[in-house]
């Protein structure tokens, strides 16, 4: 280390973090984004469907069909609304005031008590096809919680040749904000990694405070961890913040190793922060920086990293580019530390792609950085 | 109180007066390759560049900024880099700075090589770039711990050091303050501050007095004259300006990448001796100069107050045609000037350029009637007064200047004019119609061009025309008629199907104006219309500008350069938003001059105005 470095470095730390203390647009990005966003993924999006709007259509009400309609009535999942007749609840299928129709025949009760099997019909509204597979789904549990309940009432077991156990683990209450919350941590710190960064520096060459930095006898290597070090910082702080509020806020459990979490996240951070330098290495104003920042990482943060999407049901070739999505492998680790525990293999991996990915970025930005403006 | 600690700019001057290197020297004549100090072992020179060639890639087109620069700066001495905007000088500053790589060529800064030891070079020389880099949300103080810090300055010394610097630049007592908050002026003086906190052994300046008002400016002279005296320091300051050539002690001047001359200034300018005369006659001013730019044996004519100053192409007695007979004309010889010689030296290089003269398809009505009327102007942004009651009232066929440093409130005034900027209170009408009320309609009958290009660099100069009088409602054959009388006018016919950003600087002036005249208006802005513009194309606008005067077009322009407030018929001086004087450039002289009188400067009468403004509040 040459001699005054710690002396530069510390002025440099100094000075970045008094602007981020003045300067409302850095607080916005760094404290303000991320709490938005935590609020709206923890308590508004959810892929849940819950409360779905079913018409029941019940022609001729007795004893039997008002019992299958309890179902409905009881069931979390369904705030259904009742019709008497086929055509107004095709009408309001429509109409998009209802998520599909469950239909009873006149002749259901009749039927059913002689032994003739009755059709139910099911008319599903496949316009969000996600949801519509729900229904369905959801529509046949009623189907078979009922079935089961009648045959009890008769006193006699239902007859299938199988019976399905599920469990579901890790989750059992199926709770979407379980897995969004981990994924919206990598979303907060691609935008304190690379979004702030990319856009600080570039605001340094705009208002030509670049030029007299690089006239001094800093070196590039004082420079660069004169950025890296207070923005890892408040990222860390960034962090902190967002594992609190999942804590306290959204009860999202933690199984596994906290330290594991932090270490992971710091590893992320540094990735983000790599590319932040690449970007404002390439683009000298606040405005392409921010755009291409934007689109280069917090996007694909958002859509390509699994955290909303499955990478799985994706194209082959989109699969392919999320392996260039450094956000993927976090989020996947993340999901399995926070859901799961400490699983070695899924951890190892994907911790090594980062870090492989974060050499790459960082080995780019000290080989572009020159000081001089050529 | 910092003023009485440091020497006068009188003694500095002295010192460059001693027998020096150059003084066996025949100044008159072009010496062969100018300023080639002879080596002296115990005081080496800080700055030697040997055939230094830099060229960027603009648009996959090769650039050169500087082709085949060899010099040497010697120690201890301010030495100018001076040359119009475009000359190089920045790049030849930041490729002294290790900022940039020479394609060819070798640098060497106190020892070093530029390119391979840059980082030794930074740790000895300081360096301000034309817009220091000053954290504005950071207060003074840290912004000079920052840079104390980066140039690795003990903690021990700093105290003394800011005390010493801060009084030195009339900054204590702002320590607190946001370097954002700080006056144009005051900001600059802090750039440089910053710049020393750790004394370097070179001093590089690029532009720093660019658009500061004349006290500052003044101020940031005397710094730089005292770090040479008392510390040894070398400084190499470029400048635009060309009357601050006198004011070093060696010039540099840089013209289109190469270097036309390096010497001290006055022998410079005795190269034109003999040759410089100021003329008097019974004629209005621009008639004068008209008459006068228009004889052969005249280089140079420039409107000085009432007279003209000459320069004259061979010396001895000089007899201009074309003027009044008899003893009416006083003519008087003067002492030359640096920019005589430049402007002489330039207009030997180049083709003559023949000033261009514009006749207005119509002729706007002589007389005395005003045109512009303000009363008590105020704009305020927030609590900041930009325009703070300013009254002024100019009359038809006048020229009328607003002279001021940069953030004086000029631009915004012009803006509240043309009625592109709401008027927080006060009236003001154009051409009879009250911009309160009745904006569009004025509008309509105003020409503006502004300080920036504002028009579309990527239409050709034909577009550009067609698409702006179709916007000033011109149609039909007028509208054609007046796209040739602009094409014809002003020689842009060759440019017609030129992309508008691919023209030299001068043709881009000469398109907005055209566009600005196109639909022959009454009243002419023209905002900051020469910054950037060498002395030539200066001269060149000029002189069109008053032909269009003296066709009763009313014209209102703002300027920061001294010199050319001489141009106007009156003037207002204005600083911080308010109107400080108004007359006459010969009144503004007389009157605000101080103890010089009639012999003063129109930056005379601007610091004796700036000076008593701050003795009246620091009274109140």
């Amino acid at each position: 280390m040459k001699p005054g470095s710690l002396l530069r470095l510390r002025g440099l730390i100094r000075k970045e973090w008094l602007q981020v203390i003045r300067d409302p647009s850095s607080i916005a990005i760094a404290f303000f984004l991320p709490l938005l966003l935590l609020l709206i993924f923890g308590y508004g999006v959810s892929l849940d469907a819950k409360n779905i709007r079913i018409g029941l259509v019940i022609e001729q009400p007795d004893d039997i069909s008002l019992s299958f309609a309890g179902g409905f009535e009881h069931s979390p999942y369904f705030a259904p609304v009742r019709f008497t007749s086929i055509q107004e609840a095709e009408a309001a299928l429509r109409e998009a005031r209802l998520d599909g129709i469950v239909w009873l025949r006149h002749t259901f009760g009749a039927e059913y008590r002689r032994g003739e099997a009755p059709p139910i019909g099911l008319i599903v509204n496949g316009v969000d096809a996600n949801t519509g597979r729900l229904i369905e789904g959801y529509v046949q549990g009623i189907w078979f919680g009922w079935l089961e309940q009648q045959a009890e009432r008769a006193g006699r077991q239902l007859r299938s040749p199988v019976r399905l156990e599920q469990r579901i683990w890790f989750n059992p209450q199926v709770r979407s904000t379980d897995f969004l919350v981990p994924g919206i941590l990598a979303v907060i710190m691609t935008l304190i990694g690379a979004l702030l960064t990319a856009l600080v520096i570039a605001r340094e060459w705009e208002r030509g405070t670049m030029e007299s930095l690089l006239v001094t006898h800093i070196s590039v290597e004082e420079l660069l961890l004169g950025k890296l070090i207070p923005y890892f910082i408040l990222g860390m702080g960034g962090l902190a913040l967002s594992l609190l509020m999942a804590h306290f806020l959204f009860h999202v459990p933690v199984r596994g190793s906290l330290w594991l979490v932090l270490a992971v996240s710091a590893l992320f951070l540094w990735v983000a922060l790599g590319m932040g330098f690449f970007i404002s290495t390439l683009f000298k104003s606040q405005f392409v920086a921010a755009l291409a920042a934007m689109v280069s990482t917090f996007l694909p943060a958002f859509i390509l990293s699994g955290f909303i999407f499955d990478i799985r049901s994706m194209p082959p070739f989109i699969q392919g580019l999320t392996h260039l999505i450094a956000a993927r492998y976090y989020v996947a680790i993340l999901q399995t530390l926070f859901l799961v525990g400490d699983v070695w293999s899924v951890v190892l991996p994907n911790a090594a792609a980062l870090a492989l990915m974060g050499l790459l970025f960082h080995g780019l930005v000290y080989r572009k950085t020159r000081k001089n403006l050529q | 109180m910092a003023a009485g600690q440091l020497p006068a700019c009188s003694e500095a001057r002295t010192r460059r007066h001693t027998p020096g290197y150059l003084m066996d020297h025949t100044a008159t004549a072009d010496r062969p390759p100018p300023g080639e100090p002879r080596p002296d072992p115990a005081n080496p020179a800080p700055l030697i560049l040997d055939g230094v060639r830099k060229t960027f890639a603009v648009d996959k087109q090769e650039l050169t900024a500087l082709d085949g620069v060899s010099c040497t700066i010697r120690p201890a001495m301010v030495t100018g880099l001076i040359g119009p905007d475009g000359a190089g000088k920045t790049t030849l500053m930041r490729l002294c700075a290790g900022l940039l790589t020479p394609d060819a060529g070798v640098i060497r800064v106190l020892g070093f090589d530029a390119v391979r030891e840059p980082l030794a070079i930074q740790a000895r020389i300081g360096y301000m770039p034309q817009r220091f880099g000053l954290y504005e949300d950071l207060s003074v103080r840290e912004n000079l711990d920052l840079y104390a810090d980066l140039q690795g300055v003990e903690a021990a010394v700093r105290p003394e050091r800011y005390r010493e610097l801060l009084a030195m630049a009339g900054l204590e007592g702002v320590g607190n303050r946001l370097a954002g908050r700080l006056s144009g002026g005051m900001k600059q003086k802090l750039g440089l501050v910053c710049t020393l906190v750790r004394p370097p052994n070179l001093l590089l300046l690029d532009e720093p007095t660019v658009g500061v008002d004349p006290v500052s400016r003044r101020d940031l002279w005397r710094i730089v004259y005292h770090l040479v005296e008392a510390e040894g320091m070398s400084v190499l300051l470029s400048t635009a300006y060309l009357d601050e050539a006198e004011r070093c002690a060696e010039v540099v001047l840089l013209h289109r990448g190469h270097i036309l001359g390096h010497d001290r200034p006055e022998n410079f300018s005795r190269r034109v001796a003999g040759r410089t005369w100021l003329v008097r006659a019974p004629l209005p001013k621009r008639a004068l100069q008209r008459a006068l730019s228009r004889d052969p044996a005249v280089v140079d004519a420039l409107i000085l107050g009432k007279a003209v100053r000459v320069v004259s192409r061979e010396p001895g007695a000089l007899r201009p045609t074309g003027l009044p007979a008899g003893d009416a004309v006083e003519i008087v010889e003067v002492a030359p000037r640096f920019e005589d010689y430049f402007v002489a030296r330039l207009k030997d290089k180049e083709a003559d350029r023949e000033m261009a003269r514009i006749t207005l398809g119509q002729v706007a009505g002589h007389g005395g009637q005003e045109v512009i009327a303000v009363d008590n102007l105020v704009r305020r942004f927030g609590d900041f007064h930009a325009v703070d009651r300013v009254s002024f009232r100019v009359r038809n066929g006048e020229i009328f200047g607003l002279l001021g440093a940069n953030g004086a409130g000029k631009t915004t005034t012009f803006r509240m004019l043309c009625g592109l900027l709401p008027i927080s209170s006060g009236t003001c009408s154009v051409a009879g119609v009250n911009l309160r009320t009745a904006a569009a309609a004025a509008r309509a009958r105003i020409g503006y061009m502004a300080q920036k290009f504002s028009l579309y660099g990527n239409l050709t100069v034909l577009h550009n025309l067609k698409f702006f009088s179709s916007a000033y409602g011109l149609c039909g054959t007028r509208r054609s008629r007046q796209i040739e009388w602009a094409l014809a006018t002003f020689d842009l016919g060759p440019f017609a199907a030129t992309e508008s950003q691919r023209l030299p600087l001068g043709f881009k002036q000469r398109l907005a104006l055209a566009v600005a005249l196109m639909h022959e208006p009454e009243v002419l802005f023209l905002d900051e219309p020469t910054s950037g513009v060498d002395p030539l194309a200066r001269r060149e606008f000029w002189a069109q500008i008053n032909s269009l005067a003296d066709q009763g077009v009313t014209v209102l322009v703002t300027t920061h350069f001294m010199e050319e407030a001489e141009y106007c018929d009156r003037l207002v001086i204005m600083a911080e938003g308010r109107v400080l004087a108004e007359g006459t450039p010969e009144e503004l002289k007389e009157r605000c001059g101080g103890d010089r009188g009639g012999e003063a400067t129109m930056e005379d009468a601007f610091i004796g105005l700036l000076e008593t403004g701050r003795q009246a509040r620091g009274a109140a």
